[in-house]
């Protein structure tokens, strides 16, 4: 597992490199390895704006049938988010949301799960497996 | 921080997006464009991403913003060029990119500045 | 009872009696995979498992757990992929307890760890089961993967136009298909109009319906103009009475009519020759 820093713009481009390098070597597919780098784009600029900073967590993982996948993580020390459910929602025709860009994500990635709370932070963990 | 070269080709400005743009580089192609369009009167702005591997909806707002400005200077915005694979993940996203128009290449969104389309 | 300390002496036991324990498993496990594999492979194969259980139960090893799953998921699927059925490969597993068995009945003084160590190699042998049917969910995905491949081509109706005649059920796995081969077909063949046919699509609601809009806003993206034909009577009926808004995306009865229309966008006409 890789642990990077998101402190600034550059470093939510180095985000995205890493993520796209994994992704590459990891069998996905082109449309999934855009997928999961933008999802990581989205979730690194959320780290940086709306959590104060924090760090980006990339890991290769295997399905019990044998896939391969990269599994991301993005926490925060951030003031956390008031209305989680507020904040993923749906609505593909519309790409808002709180302009948080967490619903648009969502869709992005296979496995998704969010965990914030007001003065505690947020943790955003993806799972992207490979066909 | 990178600067995006705006090239103007008749009545026409010509970007090309070549690297992956940090966002402070992103803000600044929409200011440099902006004040392009106000000294020079061009008619159309063409962004040519076929390089572009990654658009999110930073740079999916930057380029709606783009095509807002250059019509308030009286001028069209096409994007040209864009990926496959980039257009699936940001159908998948929920990015319409209103007010911009798109088309396959550099060749074909001058044909549509120029009306003949 | 102290599981933990159940367990290791479980451990030393097994540690002490290798050729025992192991011969006695091979010759189980060989006489129930009824002589499709060879005994040595069937041992060395076995012999892995072993040490790897040997260092689970040792309790010191932290990457032993993970290790020991990975080997038997990997034993699962190969089991699976060469014919065997889940309980084949179960037995495999569950026989070891049998080995262990026989010669711990002999002593008699290991039995309350032989209770743990039982429940251990359930969980084991249960494990197997559910990587052998994820194996199976794997070969019947990857099937129907290429079943859609082959039943999704892009034909050039005329320059600049193409078509994707969709036939069957629309669902997301198949949209994601659709997008990717007309968009790069769109590249290649510098189109500028699509038409996607859904005569052979059975059934169109409101989720078919929202995936055929993501397709076209993909084409859009690209430059391209779509038409959505081969709208059947009935198919109209449900789309009104659900509601559907196809917005400002063309929509024609037959696949002729929509090339037709495209024609026309590109300026041109059809004349008797």
């Amino acid at each position: 597992m890789d642990e990077l820093p998101i402190r600034s713009g550059d470093d939510v481009v180095r985000v995205r490199q890493h993520v796209r390098n994994a992704a590459a070597s990891s069998g996905l597919s082109l449309v999934d390895q855009t997928k999961l780098v933008t999802a990581a784009s989205e979730l690194a600029r959320n780290t940086l704006i709306h959590g104060g900073g924090g760090v980006a967590r990339v890991e290769v993982v295997k399905s019990v049938n044998g896939r391969t996948g990269i599994k991301l993580h993005f926490a925060d020390e951030g003031p956390g988010i008031p209305d989680v459910k507020l904040a993923l929602t749906d609505g593909w025709t519309s790409g808002t949301g709180l302009g948080l860009g967490l619903s648009g994500s969502r869709r992005l990635v296979d496995e998704f799960e969010l965990k914030s709370e007001p003065g505690a932070g947020t943790s955003v963990v993806v799972v992207k497996w490979s066909r | 921080m990178d600067q995006v070269p705006i090239l103007k080709i008749g009545q026409t400005l010509f970007v090309s997006i070549q690297i992956d743009l940090q966002d402070e580089s992103v803000m600044l192609l929409q200011e440099d464009l902006a004040a392009e369009l106000a000294a020079t009167a061009a008619r159309g702005v063409i962004i040519d991403i076929t390089a572009v591997e990654i658009v999110d909806s930073f740079i999916g707002r930057m380029l709606a913003t783009i095509g807002s400005i250059s019509r308030l200077f009286d001028a069209e915005t096409v994007i040209v060029g864009m990926r496959p694979a980039v257009a699936i993940t940001l159908t998948e996203l929920g990015l319409s990119l209103n007010g911009v128009r798109t088309a396959l290449n550099a060749e074909k969104g001058l044909a549509l500045l120029n009306g003949r389309t | 009872m102290d599981v933990g300390a159940s367990q290791q002496r479980m451990a030393a036991f097994l540690r002490d009696n290798p050729d025992k324990v192991v011969g006695g498993w091979s010759e189980l496990v060989a006489a129930g995979l009824r002589g499709r594999t060879s005994p040595q492979e069937v041992r060395r194969e076995l012999e892995d498992l072993y040490s790897l259980i040997i260092r689970e139960l040792s309790g010191t090893d932290e990457d032993a757990a993970g290790e020991l799953r990975a080997v038997l998921d990997e034993l699962s699927r190969n089991r699976a992929r060469d014919g065997f059925t889940p309980s084949e490969t179960a037995l495999s597993v569950f026989s070891l307890k049998e080995a262990v068995y026989e010669l711990v009945a002999e002593s008699a003084d290991l039995v309350p760890e032989y209770l743990a160590f039982s429940r251990v190699i359930d969980d084991l042998g249960l494990r197997t089961f559910e990587a052998y049917s994820a194996a199976r969910e794997q070969i019947i995905t990857d099937q129907s993967t290429s079943m859609m491949e082959l039943s999704t081509p892009v034909v050039r109706l005329w320059d600049g136009i193409i078509a994707v005649p969709l036939v069957g059920t629309l669902d997301s796995a198949r949209t994601q298909l659709v997008m990717e081969k007309l968009l790069e077909t769109l590249v290649a063949t510098e189109a500028d109009h699509a038409v996607i046919d859904i005569t052979g699509v059975p059934t169109v609601d409101t989720e078919v319906a929202q995936h055929l809009l993501k397709t076209v806003s993909a084409a859009r993206l690209l430059g391209a103009e779509c038409t959505i034909s081969g709208i059947r009577p009935q198919v109209a009926q449900t789309i009104v009475s659900l509601g559907i808004e196809f917005g400002d995306i063309a929509t024609k009865a037959t696949l002729a009519d929509a090339l037709a229309l495209a024609l026309k966008h590109a300026g041109l006409k059809v004349v008797p020759a």
